[in-house]
């Protein structure tokens, strides 16, 4: 036992963990080293309110936003050494701004995780202290039947009210064909739709006013502005949004269920589609943690390649966002010119990967194949078309007069706001606050680029249509440091865990043979582990947080997506506006429904 | 030849009259329909695609498929509407709009009513066209079009104030609230080069014209009552078929008019300038090609602006165009008074 008590297995390296057990004491804690090595502390559910208040407001450089909040399911993991008895675990996901830099051991997060035993699996509610968790616990309780005591409204979220389970259990089938097939008669098609009606008192609402009643209309989930399958339900005096209800879960697929299902390697195509626009920007993050969990480094030219094909993606997912924001204030044309222009990207993305907006193509430890043979001049097309279309499009859109009168000041809010709702991305950055994870803590390369990041003193619609329309700017200089400083090299890492692995050798020995047999036939087998990894993704933090438990699938991969706390924000920000105020705000969230459900 | 007695040389008057209004009204909804086939084109022109280019030659054939489908397409009464409002609404919408372009004269020989009071009509005619909309969007029964029905009474009541202070110089200047008498009144040249247009004696009634205008046919930016991105489609949400067919056809009726009734109340009608005793045939090019070039600019603020949220339209209504059209007819006023043959005594 002498290895426990050496200070590194309690985690005293960390700073923070230092703090802590100053604070509370030693006793009650238990560090968890971890592959990504972000401080890992397991905390007694009765303890938890407090050392999560101690983060936000009483350390030094705070923990002042909660990242993410899910839960796990413990029952049947086989690698949990050192780790403290729990069916189900709460983890919690703390990240600190002013921590968040390159020389700061471990990232500027720390990781706490709530052992939950016994029969009844009840854990305090942290809306007290985080805002923001309300609909992480409901999610949490929806999908694993965690209780969260304490919490005004712990319902279903992203399953239909009527549900019944808790699909991310363990024991809850992922397959249809382990059910017995779904019948939808009358019967039921009348109580799943007596139950979406939407009753105010359920949502602590009054009908009417002193001297006037209150109109609830129902926008969504089909919408001509709603950006997919999103339901509000407003609470309106005339047109003025006295309160908002956002309800989603209508595009929920179960995609971190679905990782427990597929190998490591197949699930490549399903993160694809989780902010649909954003393409191969997707596989990073999930690329990245598996090859941390496995070990893998890739060569520079893989990941320079990775860095130009998701800039590319990012230039796509905000010139959609570029034209549909016009859109929503009325302006008819300019959507038009900026898909253009996508096409014009896609039709680069399509000669290096084969595919245009789900190509799947970052492989673990590589990228599918090299690039093609005359790449350059399609890239170098590509810059020189947009940008005089930029520069065209601000003079027509962003200038325009009506736009600016429409969108200023609507649905402002300021960095404190802003970082209490969990916003990353553009929409954090109009704030003020200079968070962009390329330069906070660079991952594939990003430090070897040039490129600033626009901010805007506060966060309303106008500044962040700005914000984007710069960042393009800026994606194209760092396509073209890409296009002028491809390095040479192989596009896949020399590594027995790469898949698809190296074929050249099979046939000389039998020892590759083997390793590519296993490597294709079942996928690789990861290491245990646990490790999440964040990148700055089209709209905002994307992270992955990946539990390996030594086999060919992911006990449990957790995807936070931007988008979904960027929704839970809307009645906050938009209460007091009226109706076209609230679709101008929709629309310069940026968001997709894919990525709010997952 | 010898007609018979009882055919009368009044007889024959009141036969030409018919045969020329139903050929007025006809060429009136045909080309409303056919500017249907003109914006689409010309908006994919400005927005970088080709628009219906494949029935017929240049795709003109397009507004006949899309009459036929909509003929054919179910007529749907939501259940919970109220019934007879429903139904007569796109009625009133229609209706309205054609009458409103009977006053107009397309020559100074072609007209359909040559009323004395030919501009009030008009605005008579504008306030009433507004219960197509209120009606529509009442009897739906539905949130969104009830919300597009309330935000068109604001607008309009906002806009049909100013617009027919606005207009007043435009009479005074001629006189008559009688059409003709007002082109009449612009035909002679100012200097021998500038033609006397009321779009220069008048400027400041046709800057603030020119928003109420489209305003009255809900037009972009003026749209609010229908606008797609927050309203799905407003007052005309519930309607399908032909019911919504009129409510459509009447809003491109409705450009036509405004924009002849703009090419008459300021760019004189069917005058040529310098050009003595045109003739109907040059009075009637020119009457048609001026109306057109408003028809097409409707098309480009369409495609050009973005739209303004409700109250911001309100209160430029209310506080920029008001303000501006009683400066305009006070200043007008003034002029006329010092102008006018024993003022000085």
């Amino acid at each position: 036992m002498a290895a426990d008590d050496a200070p590194q297995a309690k985690g005293l390296q960390h700073e923070i963990v230092r703090e802590v057990y100053r604070r509370f004491g030693e006793s009650g804690f238990l560090f968890q080293a971890t592959v990504d090595g972000m401080p890992t502390l397991w905390v007694e559910a009765g303890r938890i309110l407090d050392v999560l208040r101690f983060l936000k407001n009483e350390v030094a450089r705070p923990y002042r936003m909660l990242f993410d909040l899910t839960a796990l399911d413990e029952r049947v993991r086989k690698h949990r050494d050192g780790q403290p008895a729990s069916d189900f675990t709460v983890v919690y996901h703390l990240l600190s701004i002013d921590r968040c830099n390159a020389k700061e051991l471990g990232g500027g997060d720390i990781r706490l995780k709530v052992a939950l035993t016994g029969d009844k699996h009840e854990c305090p509610s942290c809306i007290s202290v985080f805002k923001n968790a309300n609909w992480y616990e409901r999610e949490a309780w929806d999908l694993f039947g965690v209780v969260f005591t304490g919490h005004p409204n712990l319902r279903r979220i992203l399953l239909p009210p009527r549900w019944e389970g808790h699909p991310g259990r363990k024991d809850y089938p992922a397959r249809a064909t382990e059910f017995d097939p779904f019948l939808l008669d009358q019967m039921r098609q009348d109580l799943d739709q007596e139950a979406l009606l939407f009753k105010p008192e359920e949502w602590g609402m009054k009908r009417s006013s002193e001297d006037a009643d209150f109109m609830f209309l129902n926008l969504g989930p089909n919408h001509p502005s709603a950006h997919g399958a999103f339901r509000i339900v407003l609470q309106l005096d005339g047109e003025e949004i006295v309160d908002c209800v956002p309800d989603i879960g209508y595009h929920h697929r179960g995609a971190e269920k679905m990782a427990e299902r597929q190998s490591w390697h197949t699930y490549i195509p399903y993160t694809d589609r989780i902010d649909y626009l954003g393409g191969v920007m997707n596989n990073l993050p999930y690329i990245l943690n598996v090859e941390k969990l496995a070990g893998i480094e890739v060569p520079d030219r893989v990941k320079t390649i990775r860095v130009m094909m998701s800039e590319f993606f990012r230039i796509t997912s905000h010139l959609l966002f570029y034209g549909t924001y016009c859109q929503d204030v009325g302006a008819m044309s300019p959507v038009f010119f900026m898909f253009v222009d996508r096409q014009k990207a896609y039709d680069v993305i399509e000669a290096v990967t084969g595919f245009r907006m789900h190509p799947a193509w970052f492989r673990i430890g590589g990228v599918a194949h090299d690039l093609p043979n005359g790449w350059e001049k399609k890239v170098k097309e590509f810059i020189d078309w947009l940008r005089p279309r930029m520069d065209e499009y601000e003079k027509a859109a962003l200038k325009n007069a009506v736009l600016v009168t429409r969108s200023k000041g609507v649905a402002a809010y300021n960095a404190a706001e802003a970082i209490e709702w969990g916003v990353t991305g553009p929409g954090l950055r109009a704030a003020g606050v200079n968070f962009d994870y390329r330069k906070a803590r660079p991952y594939s390369g990003y430090e070897n680029f040039e490129f600033d990041v626009p901010l805007a003193d506060v966060s309303d619609v106008y500044t962040r249509g700005c914000l984007r329309a710069e960042e393009i700017r800026q994606s194209i200089r760092i396509i073209e440091q890409c296009l002028n400083h491809m390095p040479a090299g192989p596009f896949k890492a020399d590594h027995p865990l790469t898949c698809p692995p190296p074929k050249e050798r099979t046939l000389h020995d039998i020892e590759t043979l083997i390793t590519h047999f296993l490597g294709v036939s079942w996928g690789p087998v990861i290491p245990p582990g646990e490790s999440t990894t964040i990148i700055e993704a089209t709209k905002g933090l994307n992270s992955y947080y990946s539990v390996a438990d030594g086999s060919t699938t992911a006990y449990r991969t957790r995807i936070r997506t931007p988008s979904f706390a960027h929704l839970q924000q809307i009645p906050a920000a938009i209460n007091g506006h009226m109706i076209p105020d609230l679709i101008a705000y929709i629309a310069s969230i940026d968001f997709v429904m894919a990525d709010v459900d997952r | 030849m010898d007609l018979p007695s009882w055919i009368t040389q009044e007889m024959i008057d009141i036969a030409i009259k018919v045969v020329q209004t139903i050929v007025i009204l006809l060429g009136l909804v045909i080309s409303a329909a056919w500017m249907i086939w003109l914006e689409r084109r010309l908006l994919a022109l400005w927005q970088d695609r080709y628009g219906p280019n494949r029935v017929g030659p240049f795709g003109l054939g397009q507004v006949i498929a899309d009459m036929l489908k909509i003929f054919f397409k179910e007529d749907w009464t939501p259940p919970f509407a109220d019934k007879a409002m429903f139904w007569i609404a796109p009625a009133i919408a229609m209706a309205m709009m054609m009458l409103g372009f009977l006053v107009i004269p397309l020559t100074d020989t072609i007209w359909v009513g040559d009323l004395n009071i030919g501009l009030l009509f008009f605005l008579a005619i504008a306030g009433l066209a507004v219960y197509a909309v209120i009606l529509g969007g009442w009897a739906s029964n539905s949130k969104y079009a009830l919300l597009g029905g309330v935000r068109s009474t604001a607008q309009t009541i906002s806009y049909e104030v100013f617009m027919g202070i606005s207009l007043m110089g435009v009479v005074m200047l001629a006189g008559s609230f009688n059409l003709r008498e007002i082109v009449h009144d612009q035909q002679a040249t100012w200097f021998g080069f500038i033609p006397q247009w009321n779009v220069f004696a008048q400027f400041l009634a046709f800057l603030v014209w020119v928003p109420a205008a489209l305003a009255v046919t809900h037009r972009t930016p003026f749209d609010l009552p229908e606008a797609e991105q927050e309203l799905v489609q407003g007052y005309h949400t519930e309607y399908s078929s032909m019911k919504f067919g009129m409510f459509m056809v009447s809003e491109y009726v409705g450009i036509v008019m405004v924009s002849a009734l703009t090419t008459t109340l300021f760019f004189g009608g069917w005058d040529v300038p310098f050009v003595e005793n045109e003739g109907w045939f040059l009075s009637f090019l020119s009457f048609t090609g001026k109306t057109f070039f408003f028809m097409c600019a409707y098309i480009l603020v369409r495609a050009a602006l973005p739209r303004p949220r409700y109250d911001q339209i309100m209160a430029a209504g209310w506080k920029v165009c008001l303000p501006i059209s009683l400066v305009n007819l006070l200043g007008t006023a003034a002029v006329i008074l010092w102008t006018a043959p024993g003022a000085t005594a």
